[in-house]
């Protein structure tokens, strides 16, 4: 996995509340078996027409948005199908990054799976970084995962809460299975146990 | 011993390693899988020369993708992206030696109605599958987690889940539910009181006496919902009919086993003083058969209200709104029993068993269809099977329905039963997210019997009209 330090980018303003994963990458989609390439299709259908052509007022399609690293969001970003289609997509196009109050757990979950930093911050801090997105390409925002910051375009620094574990694992871009599996013996005593306990399992 | 949550138990007799920082391996008693977030994670073993470290816990049908009609075992007849996913299916079942129901098994179904059909899924199990509505387990006292690809991965490898534990909610819906009032609009109903985000980090116990007078069904379809308010799962305490309905089952204990099984089982309950993060409460009595009007399954209604305007919301849900009635293509204050439907679907892992197709029937039972195209989708290849065989088909046809084969079909519309641009369409299913039937298609949630009624006036219409 791709480790996560820090970033400096450009970040696109989306303050639509509720962005679900059929949003971010629609169902016709996931018909593939393999994780890359589903970039040119993220946010499909508020991206392209039918006929595939750019939705000019959609905010990735504009010029000053299409290299974004970074996308600000409203509250509950992610909800919706458990699908980890949606954070390869967001990481294929270039995004690294997703800033918004509050996420979907599951989401929330796959995007430490993925290289992708997801940073729940309060209400009225999104509204300033919202703000601060919302001035283009010039204005690029800059996140610190080892000491937990994201800074503005203007220097104002905000501090956000992760989880130590996440954090180490996204950081030195563990692979959470192979971590796993160097328990393998807690596993087995567990399972040794458990057929004693519950054999019917 | 300190008082413990139903969550609490499951979750202690799981764990089977604890970091310092709280971060948790919880072993998986049962991992299903489909076509559509799997093959990523098989390509992943085999690219690591790992193996399935439980493949007798391991459990794959094909439904997502599957066509609902005739000819179906044939991968000509699916599209050859379609046919590529399910082809995969077979191939990594076989290869890693887990069960399997292809689509010509007539055990084959969506994923939720086949595990505890066949007595996979049983109390104070953990239960996880790559999907979302993984949430419907837990109408047997089960914890079940939707987990993404990589963790399907992680699950494959090691038989367990890295979790930190949440926290406990209690939903309580006292009393009785008035006639036509189902268990699709109770889950309805909480989520427009919660919001989508508003179980965000807890596990839900759903509770009190209208719960408990629910069968195991209309439990199942009350947890299936709990992830569309955020929950990471929902558990209804096992009891009497939890039992009835897992003996006998293929994959159920039995003799001894069956005893010493349910013996557990039965202390699997909140204990009286169990501490909760969050409790609420609803009056069964003030639950009326509902719909949703916009696009996220928080925009629900009681059937005899208006369509609301964006002024009637606050904050981030003003834009939202909007754009959910532009989308939906309703005028503000129009009475939701006006709203013209061109489609009914019935079916889904939230209304797709037995019960629901009882339900329906009866509503429809010697009358016809008044929409342009009603099709019922059957929850597994034995719910289709034991529909016949009660009549419930003949209904169904003689209405004018279309009766298919079992799949997910038009819940996601990744098979070709698909809702046409601004086709508008009354539905048992779970998501009316933008696009999710369909490119433009035009979703209201429903229960079976509202979808029933509503295709016999082509217009949404209060079930207890018809009764
Ligand atoms: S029926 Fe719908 S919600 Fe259920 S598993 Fe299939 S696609 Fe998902």
């Amino acid at each position: 996995m791709d480790k996560f330090n820090t970033l400096t980018g450009i970040a696109a303003p989306m303050p639509l509340v509720n962005i679900d994963t059929d949003m971010i990458i629609p169902k016709q989609f996931l018909k593939t078996i393999k994780r890359s390439g589903l970039g040119a299709n993220l946010f499909d259908e508020m991206r392209f027409d039918r006929q595939g052509n750019e939705i000019a007022d959609f905010v990735l399609n504009q010029e000053a948005y299409r290299n974004a690293e970074i996308i600000v969001a409203g509250e509950n970003f992610g909800c919706g199908s458990s699908r980890e289609h949606a954070p390869w997509a967001i990481k294929d196009f270039g995004i690294r990054c997703v800033i918004a109050p509050s996420f979907a757990d599951i989401f929330y979950n796959n995007c430490f799976k993925n290289g992708i930093l997801p940073i729940a911050l309060p209400q009225e801090v999104v509204d300033v970084l919202m703000k601060d997105a919302e001035k283009g390409a010039n204005a690029r925002m800059s996140i610190d995962l080892e000491a937990q910051t994201v800074t503005t375009s203007d220097g104002e620094v905000f501090t956000f809460e992760v989880d130590a574990f996440k954090k180490h694992c996204l950081m030195e871009g563990l692979d959470d299975i192979g971590l796993t599996m160097a328990k393998a013996d807690s596993i087995d005593s567990f399972e040794a146990q458990a057929s004693q306990a519950r054999p019917w399992v | 011993m300190s008082p413990k949550t139903l969550y609490d138990k499951i979750w202690d007799a799981h764990v089977a390693h604890e970091a310092d920082d709280g971060t948790c391996l919880l072993y998986i008693d049962r991992h299903l899988v489909h076509e559509v977030t799997s093959p990523q994670a098989f390509e992943g073993l085999r690219m690591t020369n790992r193996k399935v470290r439980a493949p007798e816990k391991t459990i794959a049908v094909p439904d997502h993708n599957v066509p609902t009609t005739a000819g179906r075992d044939d991968p000509k007849n699916m599209t050859e992206d379609s046919a590529i996913q399910v082809a995969a299916l077979d191939k990594n079942a076989k290869d890693f030696g887990i069960h399997y129901y292809p689509v010509s098994d007539v055990r084959q179904g969506i994923v939720h109605i086949v595990g505890p059909e066949q007595g996979w899924t049983l109390p104070g199990m953990t239960v996880v599958c790559g999907d979302s509505h993984t949430a419907t387990h837990g109408a047997f006292g089960a914890l079940a987690h939707g987990i993404g690809t990589s963790e399907v991965e992680h699950v494959l490898a090691t038989q367990t889940l890295i979790q930190k534990k949440s926290k406990n909610m209690k939903v309580e819906i006292t009393g009785k539910l008035k006639p036509g009032v189902t268990a699709k609009d109770i889950t309805l109903s909480v989520i427009g009181k919660t919001g989508t985000a508003g179980g965000t980090g807890y596990v839900i116990e759903y509770c009190g006496e209208a719960i408990r007078d629910l069968s195991m069904e209309g439990r199942m379809t009350v947890c299936n919902m709990a992830i569309e308010g955020g929950a990471r799962a929902g558990l209804i305490a096992p009891d009497e009919k939890t039992f009835e309905y897992c003996m006998g089952r293929p994959h159920a204990p039995k003799g001894a086993q069956w005893e010493a099984a349910v013996a557990w089982w039965k202390t699997l309950y909140s204990d009286d003083d169990a501490h909760w993060d969050e409790v609420i409460t609803i009056k069964g009595e003030d639950i009326a058969p509902v719909v949703t009007w916009g696009t996220s399954p928080e925009d629900v209604l009681p059937i005899t209200a208006k369509v609301p305007s964006a002024d009637d919301f606050e904050g981030g849900k003003v834009g939202a709104a909007q754009r959910s009635l532009d989308y939906m293509g309703l005028t503000p204050g129009t009475p939701l029993s006006e709203i013209e439907i061109d489609t009914v679907f019935i079916g889904s892992c939230t209304n797709g068993r037995i019960e629901d197709l009882r339900a329906a029937a009866e509503i429809l039972k010697g009358k016809k269809v008044k929409v342009k195209r009603a099709m019922v989708v059957p929850g597994s290849g034995l719910v289709r099977a034991q529909a016949e065989e009660e009549g419930l088909a003949d209904i169904f046809k003689e209405a004018g329905f279309e009766w298919r084969l079992a799949g997910c079909s038009m819940c996601l519309a990744m098979n070709p039963d698909q809702l046409s641009e601004g086709e508008r369409c009354a539905s048992t299913s779970n998501r009316n997210f933008e696009g999710r039937q369909g490119y433009k298609g035009r979703t209201h949630l429903v229960s079976p019997g509202m979808a029933a009624a509503a295709a016999i006036t082509g217009k949404l219409t209060d079930v207890r009209e018809m009764m």
